[in-house]
């Protein structure tokens, strides 16, 4: 199947319960209607979903995986980042 | 196992005839498991005979109450032989090609949609709420496959090809849809059954609207196949009973 003709699309579901859509896996489709379609019938057979998103995968712009030092690396050293060096007194109770 | 013999009411003939269609027309749907396409329409076709499947076991389950001979629904399915079967014929010929089945499905569904939404208002209670259950999923049905047929239609000169030799055998098989005999009549009369003929005007609309966006023409009035509601049927239907029937009928009772 020529992929000029079945273009992949990334599916993006959101449930019943989440606020935000999810990347849940893609689908081949010829245009966004039969995406929409295909994720439908692909990705929402449980009662998952109550909104879908289709995006064609070729809109993504994706970082290199080479690039994965200079990008990522610098952040392990600043654990002071992670919210975890605050006490919090007791009377704030459960945030 | 032995087949079963019913004494028919036209209510129960009427209910039976709405069921046998479905089941039918979902096991052919259903033959298409692992060998659609694109694993998409895999997907998306059998969910489409899942939906059809559940809507016959609602119907086999009102006709046996209806009947009150204590029977389940699969006495229904699996009991009875072809010319007990009064399914519409276009739902019983062969799977065909992915062309075939879209403008199968799409004649299909362009009639099932508005008589289930016309059958809601059936005096049958029953009736009325599995209408209502089965409008939801047809509109859903008629959507997916009319999508297919504008792309098959407009798309590459072989999906045209296959799409117009799909609409030259299928054609003279849908004035059964709005056939009217005295089951028919007798239904229409106790406001059970939605009248064909009102019908009518919505199915040609549908055509209309995606025969013009598929740029397909519109298939020439013909004679019409009939006799699938009385139980006379294409030698097609005997084949895939033969398949469908022979775990229960060979082993009676069988489970796992």
């Amino acid at each position: 199947m020529a992929e000029a003709k079945m273009p992949l699309w990334e599916v993006f579901i959101r449930s019943r319960t989440g606020l935000a859509h999810r990347h849940v896996g893609s689908v081949h489709a010829a245009d966004a209607e039969m995406a929409l379609q295909a994720a439908r019938d692909t990705y929402t057979r449980r009662g998952e979903g109550l909104s879908i998103w289709v995006v064609p995968s070729a809109a993504i712009t994706a970082s290199d995986p080479a690039d994965k030092g200079p990008l990522f690396e610098p952040t392990a050293s600043k654990i002071y980042r992670h919210p975890s060096f605050y006490e919090i007194p007791e009377e704030v109770g459960h945030m | 196992m032995t087949t079963i013999h019913l004494e028919e009411t036209p209510h129960l003939t009427y209910v039976l005839r709405l069921a046998d269609s479905a089941l039918v027309l979902s096991h052919r749907l259903s033959e298409w498991c692992g060998h659609a396409p694109m694993l998409e329409e895999d997907l998306a076709l059998t969910n489409i005979a899942l939906d059809l499947l559940g809507q016959a076991r609602l119907l086999y389950e009102h006709a046996a109450g209806l009947e009150g001979k204590g029977r389940s629904e699969d006495d229904y399915a699996y009991l009875r032989d072809a010319p007990q079967f009064k399914n519409l014929l276009i739902c019983e010929l062969p799977r065909g090609d992915f062309a075939f089945t879209i403008v199968r499905q799409t004649f299909f569904s362009a009639f099932f949609h508005p008589y289930w939404q016309l059958a809601r208002g059936s005096t049958d209670r029953t009736l009325a709420a599995i209408a209502e259950k089965a409008e939801k999923e047809v509109a859903y049905h008629l959507r997916h496959a009319g999508a297919w047929l504008v792309r098959l239609g407009d798309g590459t000169e072989e999906s045209r090809r296959r799409t117009l030799e799909a609409l030259d055998t299928l054609w003279p098989y849908t004035g059964e849809l709005f056939e009217v005999d005295e089951v028919g009549e007798a239904m229409i009369e106790a406001g059970i059954g939605p009248d064909p003929a009102s019908i009518r005007p919505v199915f040609e609309d549908t055509l209309d609207r995606l025969f013009a966006e598929a740029d397909l023409p519109r298939p020439a009035p013909t004679w019409m196949q009939t006799g699938g509601l009385r139980g006379v049927h294409t030698e097609h239907l005997g084949h895939m009973l033969a398949v469908m029937q022979h775990l229960p009928r060979a082993y009676p009772g069988a489970r796992w």
